[in-house]
């Protein structure tokens, strides 16, 4: 299991990548692959925005994401995991998060790495603070439910 | 007794700065910890709070070297 907070730009295909190429004891093993990576916006609620940065809580957004990662492994039958964080200034189209998880079955893939995602959504403390075109500053005060449209 | 006081994102704008130092003579709730730090300033209502970087309830007791965050709820991913 490894976790990461990143102050710079990253690429998560890349990550994905040497991750998996060095993870030689799963190989063979797994079947599955649960992928999610968050990108930045250029908009949010209804304003075109410009840049963002995200701020942590140094220490408990890791021991967070810790015990986050803990409990999916105790619940689902996992090979290894993934999750790279941004931290510091970020500009739209910059990837802000990639949760992966190796499993030998689909299921335990899809259900923990939305698992992840999901609590790390309402329990890692970061904070988001938003420039706009306009030139306002404001801080994102809550997480949407994740759809454009409830389906 | 003492303890710290941290707090984060707009909630650090709210009151102004990012910590406090506290001297307790007796135990406090985490409640009575912020009433003693911002005695001129109701809790925002949707404030979360931790002790040594887990959460607490409100009327979690805090203890000598403690660190005590609040926050707004938290925005990643």
């Amino acid at each position: 299991m490894t976790i990461k907070l990143r102050a710079e730009i990253f690429d998560p295909w890349r990550e994905l990548a040497d991750f998996q190429t060095q993870a030689v004891d799963i190989a063979g093993k797994y079947g599955a692959t649960g992928i999610f990576v968050g990108t930045m916006r250029d908009f949010n609620q209804g304003d075109e925005v410009r840049g963002m940065y995200l701020e942590h809580y140094p220490g408990m957004t890791e021991k967070q994401l810790q015990h986050i990662v803990d409990q999916a492994q105790s619940q689902w039958s996992l090979l290894d995991v993934l999750l790279i964080h941004r931290i510091g200034q970020v500009s739209p189209n910059d990837t802000l998060v990639l949760v992966a998880v190796w499993s030998a079955h689909r299921g335990d893939a899809f259900d923990a790495s939305r698992f992840i995602m999901e609590n790390l959504k309402s329990q890692a403390p970061f904070w988001k603070r938003e420039t706009l075109e306009s030139g306002q500053i404001r801080w994102v005060e809550k997480n949407s439910d994740g759809y454009l449209q409830q389906p | 007794m003492s303890i710290k006081v941290l707090y984060f994102a707009s909630l650090k704008d709210r009151v102004g700065r990012s910590c406090d130092e506290l001297t307790i003579e007796a135990p406090l709730t985490v409640l009575e910890v912020w009433q003693r730090v911002n005695p001129n300033m109701d809790m925002p209502d949707t404030i979360l709070a931790a002790i040594n970087m887990e959460y607490v309830s409100l009327e979690a007791e805090v203890s000598d070297g403690d660190d005590v965050a609040f926050f707004p709820p938290v925005t990643g991913g």
